[in-house]
């Protein structure tokens, strides 16, 4: 029986401008940094409240099994902000949304009361989505 | 431009977080609470229970969570613990060590030595630390230049 999730991955378009945006922006903690092979990094981050839930920050290069054509379409789509990657929860949306909005994170959509909770709506600095949300005090 | 009224509290909000980037920004310094609370318009202990409410702490216990926070990042860089204490805002090094290991569960220097020796197998050794689907989709141990890490 699965039980939980351990590691997910975001494809990021460059791994020290994601490292500024999700350690320096968003509060995330650095989990491991390592550096291998040709230009090949390592880079996971964890939110506060879930230390042992990894988020791989994933540089979109060529590899033996990614080849040139692969990573140049990767890019684009990421670049053009095809993928949603998830919600992050946050204790009070409004504190955080206006901590955000004051460190320049974009947000296309601010705090909105839906059925399943307040919701906005920011970009990663690769043009990734992600909902932040507040659940329903119930 | 003028701030533009968006959500319930809108005001308060703003204020609220514009202290606590203060206490981020501003906290290896000696900060008066007073002075921030002022300095957002609030009362002292009206300040200290709308701050509370959002964040969960006191202005002053949020103050040293990020204290040892950034004392933990300095560890982690091999900085030598005493002068991390000051680096930091604390002003006795003996309080700080016993802060740091009511929160963190081991002394600093005790914290230090495991971070760093961590540091040094994910340096030295990184496909310990990926997990198997990530190292086969990418391929990274087809480049017989990995191999030695791997064993």
């Amino acid at each position: 029986m699965i039980t939980r999730m351990s590691h997910t991955c975001i494809y990021v378009l460059d791994q020290d401008s994601a490292y500024d945006f999700y350690v320096n922006k968003l509060g995330f903690t650095v989990h491991t940094d390592a550096a291998f092979g040709e230009g090949n990094r390592w880079l996971t981050v964890t939110a506060k409240g879930q230390p042992d839930m990894e988020i791989t920050l994933m540089g979109i290069n060529e590899g033996p099994m990614f080849p040139k054509e692969r990573a140049d379409m990767l890019r684009e789509l990421v670049k053009a902000g095809t993928f949603g990657f998830g919600v992050f929860e946050c204790d009070d949306i409004y504190a955080t949304y206006e901590e955000l909005k004051a460190k320049g994170v974009k947000f296309a959509k601010e705090p909105k009361e839906e059925f399943y909770g307040i919701e906005a709506l920011f970009s990663d600095d690769s043009g990734n989505w992600f909902s932040l949300g507040q659940k329903s005090k119930q | 431009m003028p701030l533009q009224y968006t959500y319930p509290n809108f005001y308060l909000y703003h204020r609220l977080v514009k202290a606590k980037m203060y206490i981020d920004e501003h906290y290896d310094q000696s900060i008066d609470l007073n002075s921030i609370s002022s300095e957002a318009c609030f009362s002292k202990f009206h300040f200290i229970r709308s701050f509370s409410k959002i964040y969960g702490k006191t202005p002053h216990q949020y103050l040293i969570s990020v204290r040892v926070e950034q004392a933990k990042l300095l560890l982690q860089q091999g900085m030598p613990v005493n002068n991390v204490c000051f680096e930091v805002g604390f002003e006795s090094v003996s309080s700080f060590t016993g802060l740091f290991k009511k929160v963190c569960g081991a002394t600093p220097s005790l914290y230090q030595s495991r971070r760093l020796a961590l540091k040094q197998a994910q340096q030295s050794k990184p496909f310990h630390f990926i997990p198997g689907c990530y190292v086969s989709s990418r391929g990274w141990l087809e480049n017989s230049n990995f191999q030695e890490a791997v064993k």
